[in-house]
């Protein structure tokens, strides 16, 4: 096995033992140390694989939920590498600290991995192209890469990658490859579809859920049925005699029950006698915005931001409007109930299943367990909808405890009821906004939300383009778990900055889409303080948006809305149409501009922006999660209610503006603006103003 | 436990298992059948579609008690070689985002196009309405619908 590695750069390349070539990056830029490579089987770190049979391996280095990354990275590195798209193979990465950030959140994946898959699929490609030519005895200059060959044009002659495999491990890695002319790009920015795409069609084990080991059982976890509560007296006589039913183990707050099948789990599970005993407050949601408005009254001894003097704008205001909107929390309700597969033996974890953070379940797996990390193996198949659940480590961990205290491999299922009353939902938050308007014109601006989750932040727009702009938050402390849900912070704070928006327009008779621009000029000529987003790459989505609708021209029968937010380096304007059926509205069609940098896949963007706007007139609309002493009151999705075909827009225009810039986020940014411009529709429509989430139940 | 014959995917299958237990579980745990998706287990979602006797139903609340002897086809049973035209269209309108729900979207999609080779976008929203898909590919959906009843009616 031979090794050429350059110390101070990031590639390293090995000849693999059956005479291919090995490629991997350490990202030592993350301040990782780089091992030497052994063999593909030991040491696949982030790597491009070919062997000498002319397969050619791409490996996808973060988790997918969904949201595309195992299609869009192996894309990044095809384009560079100029291999044949439709002959390579794609395989998901191990889980490695060589790696660097293996996570799937904030819409990070593609924004973080742009240049150095780039930078690894051109490396890999010069040394081919090398090999090639010290083969012919010419010029590398003369040679060209195309399809997964080179080529001397000047002879004609050409060798595939496999052949050259093996020589170009031997050779120099180059320090500065060139990457590729972004207008000779063949893949990326093109529409290529998911890598998964027949296997999903046809229904192949993919998921989590899907694992199936040798000697494995299946468990089903009672755990406390509200928060407050905590494990007392258990009795497992009945449990113990379901059909079935291996093991009862008891863990901190928790009692699992481990059996041949599933549904003998469940039964068993259901047959424990346990005393929950509630040992701190049990908490309600009237309560919480009782509390909330009290404090919302009381307002914030400091601001996150303050600039100007709203105090006296405000003291001589001819008009202050002043609103407040109503949020609840949600669950994030992924399509797959959470499950994972562990199994610890012989001071050894071999860990499987869904997780939006595989490094993170493998540091607290070792905790708990007290196993040093280099013991523990996890990976993460295909997942089932992530939407920020899978951030938490807690599905991994408690499948590794189970599977230590009932000494067997375990795959542990949760049933969606399980899912509903133990998730981190998104925090249930109240805001207060308040606008000084002189007869054509915003004054001031004066924002202060309260919630479970820190409340409100001072850097989205109208701050940096007012001179007079307050914004203070209020954490609540609660004993019921907060996380993220897609596109946190920014899915409350775009419908309420946004619906208010559309009211200080309505106030000052301006059009929205005129003022909004206004702001922008303003915040690119005269800033106000600092400037958290880029005015200017607004304005580009926000006028993009009014060309594509005809804005200014709104079709008979039908009402309209805008709205506007910025997200995870993205911008994204949307103009929402609406028609009144029976009092209800139904949408029509969304239009929708975004501009996040380059698109790496155009089917899987648009479909990432299409999902998103999808996803976020499902939770304008219907569901909601209601805290009643602890216990959540929607245990399934006949009263979470989630949004079904027949409530889907029937067209969602999705136009991504230019751009040569590095990508930035895609999975989030779309979501945003849907809830506002939504509301804001149904005010056109109907006249009646909505600042409170669900919309549903409001209407007709 | 008692036993049941079941046909699956045109096999003569025996079971042994509880009367109640849902056929889902059946199919996943005791068949080694993973096509069919567990989402809800109270016929919400539709991630468990599968064709009983020809109609889609939800195997998730399906006693195998009352499926003895009845004719069950899931995903993997739907084409011989994954080739049905709503599979195909599936592929070709990159439909999926996460793919969880859509084994169940096309295990009810197929009964709609057998009983109506060429439906309006309503009756799709109509049939597939059971169906739920948490990343909203409902738009893809329709148009794969759509583009596998051209697929047929073209045959």
């Amino acid at each position: 096995m031979k090794s050429n590695i350059s110390r101070r750069h990031f590639l390293k390349v090995s000849a693999l033992s059956s005479g291919g070539m090995l490629l991997s990056f350490s990202f030592l830029d993350h301040g990782v140390k780089a091992s030497p490579v052994e063999d593909a089987a030991f040491a696949p770190n982030g790597y491009i694989k070919i062997n000498s049979d002319g397969s050619i391996v791409l490996m996808a280095p973060n988790p997918e939920i969904g949201q595309g990354v195992k299609t869009s990275l192996p894309i990044i590195i095809a384009e560079e590498l100029c291999v044949d798209w439709k002959k390579i193979q794609v395989e998901f990465a191990p889980v490695d600290i060589k790696y660097g950030r293996q996570t799937a959140g904030g819409s990070g994946s593609v924004r973080g991995r742009f240049n150095e898959l780039r930078t690894a699929g051109a490396t890999a490609r010069e040394m081919l192209i090398a090999a090639a030519a010290q083969t012919w005895n010419v010029p590398s200059a003369d040679c060209t890469a195309e399809n997964g060959e080179v080529v001397h044009k000047a002879s004609g002659r050409k060798l595939n990658y496999a052949s050259l495999a093996s020589k170009a491990a031997t050779l120099e890695v180059p320090s500065k490859p060139t990457l590729k002319d972004s207008k000779d790009f063949k893949y990326i920015g093109s529409r290529i579809a998911d890598v998964d795409a027949h296997k999903i069609a046809t229904g192949q084990p993919l998921f989590g859920i899907d694992t199936r080991r040798k000697g494995m059982l299946f468990a089903m976890v009672a755990r406390p049925p509200a928060y407050g509560k905590t494990l007392g007296s258990v009795d497992d006589t009945a449990a113990l005699k379901v059909n079935g039913v291996k093991k009862v183990v008891k863990l901190k707050n928790s009692v699992a029950v481990l059996a041949t099948s599933t549904w003998a789990a469940k039964k068993g599970r259901d047959a424990l006698v346990i005393q929950w005993n509630a040992t701190e407050k049990l908490e309600s949601t009237s309560e919480h915005f009782a509390s909330f408005t009290a404090m919302l009254e009381k307002g914030a001894p400091s601001p996150a931001r303050n600039d100007g003097d709203v105090d006296s704008v405000k003291a001589n205001a001819a008009k202050i409007l002043d609103v407040t909107y109503e949020i609840p929390s949600l669950s994030h309700g992924q399509m797959e109930p959470l499950n994972f597969f562990a199994d610890v033996r012989d001071e050894k974890v071999e860990l499987y299943g869904p997780t939006q953070v595989p490094a993170q379940v493998k540091t607290e797996v070792s905790k708990q367990l007290g196993i040093p990390e280099q013991n523990i193996t996890i990976n993460t198949p295909r997942q089932g909808g992530g939407f920020g659940r899978k951030l938490m480590t807690d599905n991994g961990v408690e499948a590794a405890l189970i599977s230590a205290a009932a000494k067997s491999p375990v795959q542990v299922q949760w049933a969606r009821e399980d899912d509903m009353q133990n998730d981190f939902y998104r925090p249930t938050e109240m805001h207060r906004y308040r606008a000084v308007l002189s007869k054509d014109s915003l004054l001031a601006w004066h924002q202060s939300g309260v919630g479970m989750g820190g409340g409100t932040r001072g850097d989205s727009y109208v701050a940096g383009a007012l001179a007079n702009y307050r914004s203070e938050g209020q954490g609540f402390k609660s004993n019921i778990p907060t996380g993220w849900w897609r596109a946190p912070g920014a899915n409350i704070l775009a419908f309420v900055a946004e619906s208010f928006m559309d009211e200080i327009c309505l106030e000052l008779k301006k059009d929205p889409v005129a003022f909004r621009l206004e702001l922008f000029e303003k915040a690119i000529k005269e800033p106000v303080g600092r400037v958290g987003y880029d005015p200017a790459k607004y304005k580009s989505v926000v006028e993009l948006v009014a060309k594509m609708s005809n804005w200014g021209n709104t079709p008979d029968g039908i009402y309209r809305g805008f709205a506007t937010w910025f997200s995870f380096g993205s911008y994204a304007a949307q103009v929402v149409e609406i028609k009144m059926l029976k009092e209800k509205p139904k949408i029509i069609k969304v239009f929708c501009a975004i501009n996040c940098g380059r698109v790496i896949n155009l089917s899987g963007a648009e479909n990432q922006v299409q999902g998103a706007i999808v996803d976020g007139i499902c939770h304008s609309m219907f569901p909601k999660v209601t805290f009643v002493n602890g216990a959540v009151a929607e245990t399934n999705f006949h009263s979470y209610q989630l949004l079904r075909i027949n409530d889907a827009p029937m067209d969602i225009e999705v136009k991504f503006v230019e751009s040569e810039e590095a990508p930035t986020g895609l999975g989030e940014p779309g979501l945003p603006p849907v809830a506002p411009a939504l509301a804001n529709a149904i005010y056109a429509a109907t006249g009646k103003r909505i600042r409170k989430m669900p919309f549903a139940g409001q209407l007709g | 436990m008692p036993k049941y014959l079941i046909s699956v995917n045109n096999k003569m299958m025996s079971v042994e298992a509880d009367a109640d237990t849902p056929v889902l579980w059946v199919l996943r745990d005791h068949l080694n059948i993973l096509g069919p998706k567990f989402g809800c287990g109270v016929a919400q979602c539709g991630a468990c579609t599968i064709h009983l006797d020809g109609n889609a139903v939800r195997s998730c609340v399906m006693p195998v008690s009352a499926v003895a002897n009845r004719k069950i086809v899931t995903i993997e049973g739907l084409s011989t070689t994954g080739n049905h035209a709503l599979q195909q269209a599936w592929e070709e309108l990159d439909v999926a985002q996460c793919g969880y729900c859509q084994a169940g979207q096309i295990m009810s999609a197929a009964v709609l196009l057998r009983e109506n080779p060429n439906p309006t976008d309503q009756d799709i929203d109509d049939a597939m309405a059971g169906n739920i898909c948490r990343c909203g590919t409902y738009l893809r959906i329709r148009k794969a619908i759509h583009l596998a009843a051209e697929k047929l009616s073209s045959k």
